[in-house]
């Protein structure tokens, strides 16, 4: 923990108006720094919060994201939720377990790849899918799965299929950090599957109305209790119910 | 009657550069805003009152009428919160947002902090998805220089600043107050409500927290009035919304329509369930909403149709499984989900989720006798009960969705597993690859 980093997370603490909403960046620094939640990146966070060493815990074992092991150059994740599972998923995460010879959660001897399966991670149209240092790889396969670490592991650029070539896990941390790293530019503006509703349309010659054209307003209900009876939630319905007697 | 699909927010995204202000600006971005700083707050709210947007996070929520629950004569700031963190299983429409066009998100935070006075405003995104923290990141940086946050902004006397938080991994974060106890540097566990957050939010401050996609659709109000948005929709689910196909169709993706268009008729859009196979079951708005089957595929998506189908929109993520697709096993790795995902605060969903899955786990490996089926689907509905409105947050409520939806509509396959001493399905066969072959 040198100066630069104990600036630094100063900085992300001054970033708000109640110093502490700055930990969960300041953990990801932590990791950039380190490679790991360390004892001594939690006692620093500590001190600059003002917290015990036992809260900034408490908070660093409740998130996945934050490691208490060394995590390798490149964090591999396997979504295995329901969807990318049923797609594949979960062969390419038995398939990579076997080839990289590791499980859930470990790293390969030479500390280039850690493997993990994950949840969910907002890319169902592109199922299955892998993450790696969270960026995505898309509609993956086994083979391409185990072409994507092998190329990692033997030093050749691979480059996300939404996004950049990709970095370490360390700098990706920085990233969250809220440090940028110059590479927002790099990438397509989306990836095909997010476009085959916009691509239909113009096919179609569909589009919005023209903001001329007007609908009737004032059929949704303003009364608050008739709201969240509408609203898809049981629990707040009763919760207002609760506030309101 | 509107069109079949009506790219808005997705107009975009196919646009080179579509990330960058330049780009933004050239087709009109930021005109809503500078529209905006000249009306007066609380005409902004009646108009996002008037235009019928309900909150797209999911729960559908009146987005005006939260904005107008925020105490104004509060003298603590107020703020505005982005919910950005998407992570409910089948949602997939505001990564994508984030990624093509932050900037009309951007746009939409200032037009929302404007209406409810907040001169502070936080995005929380996920920290798992690190291209579209970038983009966001640079976006929020390309705004401060034109101009559009910082102090005075265009010369109202309006001062707003923006903070992109990245989280950590935490699913219950997208509830709203665990991610405001994220927000605050804390383990992201539920508060208590009432207070609500518009009372008492973050910093114990009156507080919004609104979906991307609902912030983002501020914009496009603004500019083309609450008629305009009003045309779109049925009758008390108005407008368009993203709708997220995922699984077992021809050509998955986002489709952007009016709120109340069939999964027909976008199964169709999507050329058909993948060729050779037919549909077996889907969720109509992520893995908290309960299964629905192809006798649902004419009910209308919007909150009310799907409501009387005994299931809820939420976020229009609709995963779509075909005949090869094991119903016990989609719903036990839902269920390990949940379990994984439970933050422990109350004991229903903490312990409950656990008991689900040993159960459900040993179902679907045979392991009991078929004598026993009845019983057990008994214990899983009953383990059910226990969780479902007795849970402190919604995580419990959703957990058991899938649970009594499938034995519901797809009891026999429950004990046909115990009949055959295992999962009788071919796990290769619902691949995406299957037609590549074993080894690929």
């Amino acid at each position: 923990m040198n100066e630069t980093t104990y600036a630094e997370l100063l900085e992300i603490a001054a970033r708000y108006p109640e110093k502490r909403s700055g930990l969960l960046p300041m953990l990801h620094l932590v990791q950039s720094v380190s490679g790991q939640v360390t004892p001594e990146g939690i006692e620093a966070c500590a001190e600059i919060l003002e917290l015990s060493a036992a809260e900034v815990s408490g908070v660093a074992t409740f998130y996945t994201m934050y490691k208490r092991r060394p995590v390798g150059d490149y964090h591999v994740g396997v979504c295995t939720n329901t969807l990318c599972a049923v797609m594949g998923g979960d062969l390419i995460f038995e398939r990579l377990k076997e080839h990289l010879d590791v499980g859930n959660d470990e790293t390969t001897e030479d500390g280039k790849v850690t493997l993990e399966h994950i949840e969910c991670n907002a890319a169902c149209d592109y199922a299955p899918v892998m993450m790696v240092n969270w960026e995505f790889m898309d509609n993956q396969t086994p083979a391409s799965a185990i072409q994507v670490v092998d190329d990692l592991r033997a030093g050749k650029d691979v480059r996300s299929t939404r996004g950049p070539q990709l970095c370490t896990w360390r700098e990706a941390e920085r990233v969250l950090a809220g440090f940028p790293d110059g590479l927002a530019d790099e990438g397509p503006s989306s990836g095909p599957a997010s476009q085959v509703g916009l691509k239909l349309a113009g096919q179609n010659g569909w589009s919005a109305p023209a903001s001329t054209v007007s609908g009737s307003t004032g059929t949704v209900t303003e009364d608050k209790v008739e709201a969240v009876e509408q609203a898809d939630t049981s629990r707040a319905e009763s919760e207002t119910k609760a506030e309101e007697s | 009657m509107s069109d079949t699909l009506t790219p808005v927010l997705t107009a975009d995204w196919g646009t080179a550069e579509s990330w960058k202000l330049s780009v933004y600006e050239a087709s009109g971005g930021y005109g809503a805003m500078k529209k905006a700083l000249a009306m007066a707050p609380d005409d902004i709210i009646t108009a996002v009152k008037d235009s019928g947007l309900r909150g797209r996070g999911g729960a559908g929520f009146p987005t005006g009428m939260k904005w107008s629950f925020i105490p104004q004569d509060n003298p603590k700031p107020k703020y505005l919160v982005v919910n950005a963190d998407e992570s409910e299983p089948g949602t997939c429409k505001d990564i994508p947002l984030m990624m093509a066009t932050p900037h009309t998100l951007v746009e939409g935070v200032i037009i929302s902090s404007f209406a409810i006075r907040a001169n502070t405003a936080f995005i929380y995104i996920r920290g798992e998805v690190l291209h579209v923290v970038r983009r966001v990141q640079a976006a929020v940086t390309e705004a401060y220089a034109a101009g559009h946050l910082g102090k005075d902004i265009h010369g109202s006397g309006y001062d707003l600043d923006v903070v992109v938080h990245a989280g950590a991994g935490a699913y219950i974060c997208g509830e709203e107050t665990a991610l405001l106890e994220g927000l605050e540097g804390r383990r992201g566990q539920p508060r208590l409500r009432p207070p609500f957050p518009a009372v008492a939010g973050l910093y114990a401050s009156p507080t919004v927290i609104n979906n991307v996609e609902s912030i983002a659709s501020v914009p496009s109000i603004i500019g083309n009035g609450a008629e305009w948005f009003a045309s779109m929709g049925t009758e008390k689910s108005k407008g368009f919304g993203i709708f997220s196909l995922s699984g077992h169709v021809a050509n998955p993706g986002q489709y952007e329509a009016p709120l109340g268009i069939t999964l027909r008729k976008l199964i169709e859009l999507a050329g058909g369930i993948r060729a050779g196979h037919e549909m077996k079951f889907w969720t109509p708005g992520g893995s908290s909403t309960p299964l629905l089957t192809p006798e649902h595929l004419d009910i209308p998506l919007d909150f009310e149709g799907v409501g009387a189908a005994g299931s809820m929109l939420g976020t229009r993520a609709l995963q779509i499984f075909d005949e090869t697709t094991c119903v016990v096993r989609a719903v036990l790795r839902w269920t390990e989900f949940y379990k994984h995902e439970s933050c422990g605060k109350c004991t229903p969903c903490r312990e409950g989720t656990w008991w689900l899955t040993q159960t459900l786990t040993r179902l679907e490996k045979g392991d009991f006798d078929v004598a026993e089926g009845p019983e057990v689907l008994d214990l899983l509905v009953d383990q059910c009960e226990n969780i479902l409105g007795r849970s402190f947050c919604a995580l419990g409520d959703g957990a058991t969705s899938p649970i009594t939806s499938s034995i519901q509509y797809f009891r026999e396959e429950y004990l046909a597993h115990l009949e055959h001493g295992g999962c009788p399905f071919d796990p290769l066969a619902s691949t995406a690859f299957e037609t590549e072959g074993a080894t690929a």
